[in-house]
This record gives C-alpha cells, structure tokens and sequence, in this order.
C-alpha cells in the first residue's frame, strides 16, 4: 500500500546536523556554489560605492510607482502562469481528449519564443494601424481612435498577457514532471474513498506537485522581474527599467548594482516565505507502483472544453508569432542568409547545449549534497547561488566580468614577472566567460527543477540502496536520476531554450566577431526593424523546438513503469 | 562516478572546441588588425569596415556591445584587446573621457576632416556623423510658422497634439541637458512640464513610432531624428513608412537663435590600444570623403566632414543651422536631464486633466 509520509528529512541529514564534518560532498558542493556566487557578492561589492544621491532622488520621485508596477507585473503574471500551466499540466496527464498526445509537447512550444519577440509581434498585429483595428475599421466604418475604443497593448495589462503567453510552460513542464512521477496509487486511494476527481486534484495531487509548482511559478517571477525588452518596449516602468535608467541615464553603477540587490533580497525572502509556510510538510511517495496513468475519459462537451483549454495558449502563444515571423521572413530571407547566419545558429546551438548539460550536472550535485549534508550553510549557498535568475542579465554580467578581469589580470602579471610574457585576457571576453556568465544566471532552472524532483523521493529509497551496498554516488547515479529523469530533461530543455533566447549578457561577455542568432535579431530588433530580424528570431523558435520536441517525448517514455 | 566525469569532460572539452569560433586568441598578437568595441548595430557600419579592409589590408575585429561597454572597459583595464570604440551618441564618449579609458589621438587628416566643434580638444574623440533632433509636423493638422521653436511646444494651443518617445530615451536625454545648458535647470524643468502636459499619448515606441501616430491622427506634432524620416520616406520594403513619411514636414527648431540640437555618433582610441595606429587610420578612413558619403548615404545622417555631398532626400528637407554649444558641455548635464524626466513624471503622460 501507499502512504504518505512526513518525514522531516531525508537519510543522513540527522548525521551531519550533529558536527560539522567537512567531507567530499559538503566541501565540492561548497566549492561549487562559491563559484557560482562570485558574480553575485561581485554585484553585492559594486552596491557598495557610493551612488551620489541617488536614493533620495528615486524614493521622491518614481521609486513608488516602479516598485507597484513590479508587484502588478509579478503577480499578474504569476497567477496567469500558474492557471495555465498547471490546468493544461492536469489535463494532459490524467484526462482524455481529442489531441491531447499533440498537445503534451506542443504546449511548451512558446517557451522557444523570446519575450520582446512575441511583444513585437503583437504590437504589429494590435495596433491601430494593424490588421485587427485595420478590419475593425473597415467593417464598422470607424475613422480615427476616437470613434471607438480598443484595448492598448503597449501598456501594463498588454506586458502581462505577453509575459504569460511565453512564460506559462515553466509551470506546465514542471507540474506535468511532477504529476507523471506520483504514484498512481495515492490518487486510487482517494478515489477509493469517495473524493470526487477535483477534489482528488485538490487535496492529494496538487500537494504533491506542489514544490514542483512553486518552483515553476517561482522561476516565472524572477524572469518576469529580470525582462528589460518587453517592459521597455511597452513603456512600462518597472524596477529593472529603472535599473537601467539609473546606470546609463545618471551614470551611476553602483545606484544600480543597489536596486539590483535589493530586489535578489525581495527574491530571496519571498522564496525564504514559501519554504517557511510548506515547513514539516514534505510529501513523498513510499511506493513503488506505478502503473499507466489511468486516464479519465471525458464527456463529450468535457472533453472538447479541454482540447480548447490546451490549444489556445499554443495557438496564442506559439502558432500566432511563428506564423507571422515566417511570413516577415519570407520577405528578407535573401539577405538573411547571405551572411554568416549558419554560423551563428551552431553558435547558438553550442552555448545553448554545453550550458545546458554543465547547468543540470551542478544542479543535480547541489541538489543532492544539501540532501546528504542537510546544514544551513549549505542550503543558503544554493539559495544564493541561485538567485542570478533574478538579477538584470546586463547587471550580471558586470558582475561576471570583474572577477574574471580580476583573475586574468592577476595571471597576467605572474606571468609576465616569470617569463616577461604577457598573457593578456585569457578569460574574460571568451566563450568560457559566456558560459560561466549562463550558468550563473540560470542554475536557478535546473537547480529548483531537481531540488523539486529529489525532495519527491522518499528517504527509505537511499536507505535501501545504502543499505544494499551502495554508496552515494551511485544511488544517485543508479536510484534517483532514473525515478527523476524526466524532471533532470526538463532542467535540460529550460536552461537550453534560456541560453539560447539570452541577450544581454551574451552582447557583453562574448569575443571579437562572434555573433549568436539572439545577438542577430537584437541588431535589427533595437531598430525595432521587426521584418528583418524575422528570420533570425523565428531560428531562435526553430532551433529550441527540437530539442523540446524530443525532450518533451523522452519525459512521457520516462515515466517509472512505462516501458 | 565514472560517467559523470566522462560528461564533464566531454562538456569541457566542447568549451574549447567552441574557443576558436570567436576569435579570441587573434585579438592582440597580429599587427596587421584593428579592434573594435561598437554601439553601432554590425548591420550599419559593416559595409564601411569592409571598404577599409579592402583598402589598406587591416582586418577589422568587431563586438557590438551597448549596456555595459565602459564597465568591460574599465575592468580590462591595461589588458584589453580593445583599440578603439565607436559609439552612437556624445554622451558614452564624455563617460568614457571621465573614466579615464580613451588617449588621445591626433592625425592632421583627421583634424582636416572634422571641425572644431565636433571634436574633443585634445583629440580623446572625434565626431563622424551628425544627426539633429528636429520636429515632425503634419502637413495636413499644422500651420506653417506655429511652432518654429522647441519652446513652442510648450504653447496652451497645442494640447493632446504632441507625440514624443520616452524622456528617458538618450536622444530626449540629450536634448534635456541641452537645453539645461543653455538656460539652466529651472527652465528645463518648466519646458518639460510643458509638453508633457500637451502630450497626446504616454511617451512610448521609438522616433518612428511618432511618425506615424501622426499619421493616424493620435497627434500633429513629434520630437524625432531627422534620419528616421530618411529611413521611412525611402523604404522600398515596406511601402506604408513612405506614407507615414509623405505626410510629415520637418521643422529644423530654432533657426533663428541658437539653431537645432544635434549629437553626434564618434569614435575614440582606447587608452592601452595595442594598434593605436591602425585605430587612427580607421577614424581617418570613417572621416574621409567616400566613407562620409556611404554613411550619408546609408543611414541618412549628416556627414561631419563640410562640403560631402548629402543624400538628395537629405538636401530636400533644406539646410540648417545647428546650435554651436560644445557637445561635452551638454552631455555633463545628463544626470540632471534624467531627474528632471523623474521629477516632472514625464514619462506618465500628461497630467492637468484633458
């Protein structure tokens, strides 16, 4: 039978809460998350020269209105998210309906579309000189914008649908990895004893996916708070806007590197919230059954209300952008592919893959040092190693930047009193900058992925395992990365498609003549020249719907017990 | 754990097989090369780096950078692979002068090129093209001679008929600090407040936005660079710019005292320029004839060097006088600018009801 446990923590902890032991696992994962955080304390360290002034100035005047703006963007944005994603996540995973084995992968699809693209791409169709008011016009007979009213979506609620639209899949992927790895079990239980399928949904399988949720969600918020292109193109004032505004505006570095640390603060105490209001309560399946997944066969009317629910965020979110991108292309392919374009795509690709498989290996390790060594030391390591995800991507590379010029520099000079030869740059402004600047901006991703996914696996499983001869490394190698694998692909696809739709610290970190496809459009792009930056955006699209295709594939063969 | 360090490896190993993608280790050691740190888009200035390769063999290394340029700067400090930056406005060039980054860099070509008041006196920069922040008016909705100066659109009469970008936007940030030059912060203040409050709409888009919330009718008048109208009036791929275009008039402000606000896009050498003389040959070619001719041509800018030929459709709008106050002096009141734009709640919209 299942039970669900309520286990406080996980085997072994209670053994390292007792001394300090350092030991491979603590040390290495210590290690680690110092790397990590290095360009975030080097932000910290930039916050504290002096910034003129500037606090007064901003608490006076727009400070107040940034930081409401914020709360609504994040919260809309949030709770849009998590309807979204968690209701298609359910549908597709326990009920039947037409399309429904189409729509497991293809609702992930607008996660490959860049936020500031698909604002573009609506801003052309919605405005008023666009086709939608264009026919409006001309079926009504309007004349100008006075004659009538249509909602603008250069503006606050037009950031938020945008932001939704692209970003939902977070919590669709991570809910759907947790729903596919309970045991069935547990939801034959409550069937069996009278809970309705809802309220089945309510009181057994949502809190078990919960921690899954809250890290999609989680995610979500700190990308929302980090967009500078959507929220600047829709002249909407957020604190990331204001960011900017304060270091290039007024000159003023450190004024910025302040509100950047406040804001990982806010992060960090809300994500210290959620963890503080889900104490004690851990769920784990103790179980081992898992069966198909029975689907729930729909009514008629049901079942065809739930094909709409799943197709719309993809026809909305995905077809509606794709579609207009490729019939911009079609005008300037020419000159697209003229340049170096296939360059940039295996660019693209490369960074995107090697950070993806280095993101998931240091997220699966962090992930489960802090389950072998359970200390507070360890745990606010990862949390703050993990808090990049938040910060503005240009603000962070900064902070990528000057530790490595650092170091170079520091080479450099060793060397040059050795040999009298100097090295130069070895570091810094080359691909390895790059990807160190990836991972310390999206451990995030697959760091709260596997963190969510591990905490799921009963501790009785380690026990077992260690108890049969095994030592660490290989029950994680053998016991949990199989039961988890689906979540350790989702942790892949996140990191993959955020690398490659990154911007701001790819312009800043990179070498001389290297260009990605994100660098591409973003030349045309800041022009707002739309058309020509078709192509090389819709490759962006192309290019992560691949790897989510097969990936999204392999988590549905990865369920424990299918074969 | 066998496999995993056989992936780490393998992830490594990719790391450095990507390394040569770049160009990274070409950077300093050739001599035959100049680098390039630029905020100008590849797209624009390629085709005259091309031209120069070709002319004197130096191959040029390019990053296109924009947030963040000086810090990278900064931080390289003596080691960077950087010989010189060109940028796309005065006010990166004067950071970059207090920062401490840039040496100077004198070539009598280039001094021939370039008039006084478009350089640095010590030569930390030189200007290369110019482009002047004018006002866009409909043909149809405005009277010749109602706004003639930017301290017209301040007039009661012109209510909800103003279109601008954000006043946060450099291009509106310099514009600011001009006029916070001229006659000080209060007055700034006063003239910002005002068109604010005849604003039509929340600022928003960019300087072609405001062409064509002209041209539907969302307001009559709009602050903007002049080679946006080029660049709609003259675009072949999509036809309907060239009407947003056909229905504009530009206002060259101010003609009748200190002309137009113009900024330039510059170059400079960067203080620990490893080929500084390829650097000043490169600045010497964007400051010639024929490179200043293609940049007009390319981008309907204002070449800086007198006597260039201007694009005919760039000589249709009629010449004009701009206002002679020195561009470093402007660009020292940036940080002002930027809190007035705060403290009058610019980019809100407008405010006194409507």
């Amino acid at each position: 039978m299942t039970k669900i446990s309520s286990i406080s923590a996980p085997g072994g902890s209670t053994l390292a809460k007792m001394a300090w032991r350092p030991d491979r696992w603590t040390i290495g994962a210590l290690v680690t998350a110092l790397l990590i955080t290095g360009p975030i304390v080097a932000v910290f360290v930039i916050a504290l020269a002096p910034s003129n002034g500037i606090w007064a100035h901003l608490s006076s005047t727009v400070l107040p209105h940034y930081i409401w703006t914020t709360i609504l963007l994040m919260s809309g944005v949030g709770i849009g998210t998590l309807l979204i994603g968690t209701g298609t996540a359910w549908l597709v995973t326990m009920c039947r309906f037409p399309g429904r084995r189409f729509f497991e992968w293809a609702l992930v699809l607008p996660l490959a579309v860049p936020a500031y693209v698909i604002a573009y791409v609506y801003t052309d169709i919605l405005e008023f000189s666009g086709p939608i008011q264009d026919f409006l016009r001309g079926v009504f007979g309007w004349g100008n914008r006075q004659d009538y009213w249509f909602p603008e979506i250069r503006s606050l609620g037009g950031a938020v649908s945008m932001m939704t639209l692209v970003l939902y899949p977070y919590v669709y992927l991570l809910a759907r990895a947790a729903f596919l790895e309970q045991s069935v079990c547990v939801l034959e239980v409550s069937r069996t004893l009278g809970k309705t399928p809802w309220q089945s949904f309510r009181q057994v399988a949502f809190p078990l996916a919960r921690p899954a949720v809250i890290a999609g969600v989680s995610l979500v918020m700190m990308e929302t708070l980090n967009d500078f292109g959507t929220v600047d193109y829709f002249a909407v004032a957020t604190l990331t806007a204001g960011i900017y505004d304060v270091w290039l505006n007024m000159s003023s570095v450190s004024g910025a590197a302040q509100l950047a640390t406040v804001m990982m603060t806010f992060v960090i105490v809300l994500i210290g919230m959620e963890r503080l209001a889900r104490r004690g309560r851990r769920f784990h399946h103790t179980g081992t059954k898992y069966s198909v997944l029975p689907d729930m066969q729909l009514s008629r009317p049901r079942a065809w209300l739930a094909t709409l629910s799943c197709a719309l965020p993809i026809v909305f979110g995905f077809l509606t952008p794709a579609l207009v991108l490729a019939d911009y292309s079609l005008d300037f392919y020419e000159e697209t592919l003229a340049g170096d374009f296939l360059i940039y795509m295996r660019n693209s690709l490369a960074l995107a893959t090697i950070s993806a498989g280095i993101a998931v290996m240091i997220g699966l390790f962090l992930a489960y040092a802090i389950r072998l060594r359970d200390t507070v030391v360890l745990r606010a390591a990862a949390r703050v190693a993990s808090i990049g995800y938040a910060v503005p991507g240009a603000v962070l590379a900064i902070g990528v930047m000057l530790p490595l010029t650092r170091l170079d520099h520091a080479i450099n000079d060793t060397i040059l009193s050795l040999t009298g030869f100097s090295t130069g740059l070895i570091l810094s402004g080359t691909v390895f900058a790059m990807v160190l600047g990836y991972l310390v901006r999206f451990l995030a991703l697959s760091f709260g992925t596997l963190e969510a996914s591990l905490g799921k696996i009963t501790a009785n499983m380690d026990g077992a395992s260690r108890t049969l001869g095994r030592g660490p490394a290989s029950t994680l190698l053998r016991v949990h990365i199989p039961i988890m694998r689906s979540s350790v692909l989702t942790a892949a696809i996140l990191v993959f498609v955020d690398v490659m739709k990154e911007l701001p610290m790819t312009m800043l970190l990179r070498p001389f003549n290297f260009e990605t496809l994100a660098t591409y459009v973003h030349q045309y792009a800041s022009d707002e020249l739309l058309e020509e930056s078709a192509l090389g955006a819709l490759s962006i699209v192309a290019a992560g719907i691949i790897p989510v295709i097969i990936l999204s594939a392999a988590i549905t063969r990865s369920r424990p017990g299918r074969r | 754990m066998p496999r995993f360090s056989a992936v780490l490896f393998l992830a490594l190993f990719g790391i450095l097989g990507l390394a040569p993608f770049g160009d990274t280790t070409a950077q300093a050691s050739d001599d035959n090369t100049v680098n390039l740190y630029s905020y100008r888009q590849p797209f624009l200035i390629k085709p005259l780096l091309d031209e120069f390769t070709q002319q004197t063999g130096i191959t040029v290394n390019m990053v296109y950078v924009k947030k963040g340029m000086l810090e990278r700067l900064k931080a390289e400090g003596d080691n960077s692979p950087a010989d010189m930056v060109l940028t796309s406005d005065i006010g990166s060039l004067n950071d970059m002068v207090e920062a401490g980054v840039l040496q100077p860099a004198k070539s009598e070509k280039i001094e021939m090129n370039v008039p006084a008041q478009y350089r640095h006196p010590e030569g930390l920069w030189y200007g290369l093209t110019v482009r002047a922040r004018v006002i866009f008016a409909s043909k149809e909705r405005t009277i010749p001679g109602e706004v003639t100066r930017y301290g017209d659109l301040t007039k009661p009469e012109l209510k909800g008929r103003i279109c601008t970008r954000s006043g946060k936007h450099l291009y509106n940030i310099s514009l600011i600090a001009a006029l916070i030059a001229h006659d000080g912060e209060e007055a700034a203040k006063q003239w910002l407040t005002g068109v604010r409050d005849n604003l039509a709409q929340k600022p928003q888009g960019n300087d072609r936005a405001q062409a064509r919330a002209i041209y539907e009718g969302v307001c009559d008048y709009a602050i903007a660079n002049t080679y946006y109208m080029g660049k709609m009036a003259a675009n072949e791929k999509k036809p309907e710019q060239r009407q947003w275009a056909k229905g504009l008039r530009i206002i060259f402000p101010n003609q009748e005292a200190r002309g137009a606000h113009v900024n330039i896009s510059g170059a400079a050498v960067i203080k620990s320029a490893r080929h500084k003389q390829n650097a000043i040959r490169l600045i010497e070619y964007l400051s010639s004839d024929l490179a200043q001719r293609i940049y007009a041509k390319k981008n309907f800018e204002y070449p800086v060097k007198p006597g260039v030929p201007l694009h005919p459709l760039v000589a249709s709008w009629g010449s004009f006088k701009a206002d002679k106050i020195a561009l470093t002096e402007v660009a020292k009141h940036r940080a002002t600018a930027s809190r007035i734009v705060d403290i009058t709640a610019y980019d809100l919209g407008p405010q006194n009801g409507s």
